[in-house]
């Protein structure tokens, strides 16, 4: 395809190499160029050769209802993932597809589109993709190849820049409001891979999801490393591979504290319409440690989560959807609510945990923000104000 | 005259805008009006239509493509884009708006030494060939 070589030239690729597996970012409708070009390979007969999952679309496809949006982006959203599906993609429609069945392995060739998800499958699963974008992405799918250039090479997947966490605030339980303010620092360094001493021991697989997608947001960052945490870095010498740092960047306690306080718009005590979690898509294990948050008074303000299909088909299962729904949770599939046009447009702002939500929102929905930890935000949807623990 | 490398073909003119930070075409930008939306950036309120953008590096979202896409679709894309890194979001939106709209916005590679005598041309026209790239700075 002519798209994929000259891209291949532009990034000075030697050859292409054969890939596992595609994730395609662009069923999210963007304007008319976004169904111009896939409705175009539907009419040519294009099919993909490797399993190829999609991104979250315009509207939730389970959930129609819940679209507010104006009904002509609806119709067009909805046909884009269709003609997506008609060229053999899987509907996925989840922007962690590494919390689902098709989660790569260790050192696959991959080429996957959505900035969390390639920062993830890069540095928390050692799979290997560059940053695609809309287009490339499914071109890749449709051809089963990739360009053999930047984090498709080992030598290239080295750190460069040290990030010692010198202090943590005493304040902070666990690991999530830490890991997503390093997300943010990390992402604003804006140079070379980084290689992330001093995280707490307790941080999870979910707390490196919500600092990949912090770092991916505020910088165009598509690897890190965690020293003694993730795969390709067990040891300060394997992650560098035996060089020295470049640079080192220390970020204390007050460092940590401001970059969270930055991700908010709003006061503490401002009017709050909406809690906002899942972005990236909650998993089952987020879900789990919610549920027991959810006991106790009910909430004055919805708490809308996003999620994968597979994830909520788990949740039906297990009997989870009827808890959460009583406790004023609406289940979002397919899509995000950042993204798109679902939340009602009743004053206040809204409240999130992730470091990603809190970053686009007020450019994306033009509404105010309060960043805080998934703690906070129940205890913030019941009082109804921003509320700090 | 400057030279440069040619990461997506064309030939365009316009009056340098030269970006402080990255910017992240999806969610940093809005397609239908080329306007700057990133609260964080700080030339949000900016507008690149027709403008030779200037940009350090790539930023944020892999969206950027069709968002930098639609926007050329919809002629309120930059007129050309110099960049200091190859960016693979950047170079792909502009090689799918030409290969589905006949739209070419030119994007070149430029060493980081010429930067500050382009941003501070009046005028830049840039073209940018298979063989390599030209941009004349003009007052």
């Amino acid at each position: 395809m002519r798209l994929l070589i000259k891209f291949a030239e532009a990034v000075e690729a030697p050859r292409f190499l054969d890939i596992e597996a595609a994730h395609v970012d662009g069923c999210l409708y963007l304007g008319r160029a976004s169904l111009d070009f896939v409705e175009r390979l539907v009419a040519l007969n294009g099919r993909v050769r490797v399993p190829t999952t999609l991104n979250v679309g315009s509207v939730d496809l389970l959930h129609p209802e819940l679209f507010r949006g104006d009904p002509q982006v609806g119709a067009a959203g909805k046909r884009l993932m269709q003609a997506h599906l008609a060229l053999g993609c899987l509907p996925t429609f989840t922007c962690a597809p590494y919390q689902t069945k098709h989660r790569p392995r260790f050192g696959a060739q991959i080429t996957w589109g959505e900035s969390n998800a390639i920062v993830f499958a890069n540095s928390v699963i050692g799979a290997r993709t560059e940053r695609y974008g809309d287009f490339i992405d499914l071109c890749c799918g449709l051809t089963g190849r990739a360009p053999e250039f930047g984090l498709h090479v080992e030598a290239n997947r080295r750190a460069r820049v040290l990030v010692e966490i010198a202090s943590q605030p005493p304040e902070w339980d666990g690991a999530e409001l830490t890991c997503v303010a390093v997300g943010h620092l990390v992402g604003r360094l804006g140079e070379g891979i980084a290689a992330i001493s001093g995280l707490p021991a307790a941080t999870s697989e979910d707390d490196l999801k919500a600092l990949g997608a912090a770092a991916a947001s505020s910088g165009a960052v598509a690897l890190f490393h965690a020293i003694g945490l993730t795969p390709e870095a067990p040891t300060m010498e394997a992650a560098f591979g035996g060089d020295p740092p470049r640079r080192v960047v220390r970020f204390d306690a007050d460092d940590l504290r401001a970059a969270a306080r930055s991700l908010s718009t709003v006061e503490d005590g401002a009017p709050i319409s909406a809690v906002t979690l899942g972005t990236p898509h909650f998993s089952l294990a987020e879900f789990e440690r919610l549920l027991p948050l959810l006991e106790g008074e009910q909430p004055r303000a919805d708490i809308w989560i996003n999620t994968a299909r597979e994830t909520l088909a788990t949740l039906r299962e297990r009997g989870w959807e009827e808890r959460l729904r009583a406790a004023r949770v609406i289940l979002v599939a397919d899509t995000c609510v950042y993204a798109t046009r679902l939340l009602p447009e009743t004053p206040g702002a809204i409240m999130t945990n992730s470091g990603k939500c809190a970053y686009y929102a007020p450019g994306n929905l033009g509404r105010g923000v309060a960043f805080g930890s998934l703690a906070e935000c129940v205890a913030s949807a019941r009082s109804g104000r921003v509320t700090r623990l | 005259m400057i030279a440069g490398v040619t990461l997506a073909p064309g030939v365009a003119e316009g009056a340098p805008l030269l970006l402080q930070e990255p910017l992240s075409f999806w969610g940093g930008l809005d397609p239908t009006s080329g306007l700057i939306i990133d609260r964080w950036h700080p030339q949000a309120g900016a507008c690149i239509a027709g403008r030779v953008l200037l940009m350090p590096a790539g930023r944020g979202s892999s969206s950027g493509s069709a968002s930098l896409a639609e926007a050329i679709r919809l002629g309120v894309g930059p007129a050309a884009i110099l960049l200091l890194k190859r960016d693979a979001i950047v170079i792909v939106g502009a090689l799918a708006a030409a290969e589905l709209y006949g739209r070419f916005v030119p994007v070149v590679l430029v060493e980081a030494a010429d930067w500050a005598t382009l941003a501070a041309a009046g005028r830049l026209e840039v073209r940018a060939e298979a063989g390599g790239a030209v941009v004349a700075l003009r007052p």
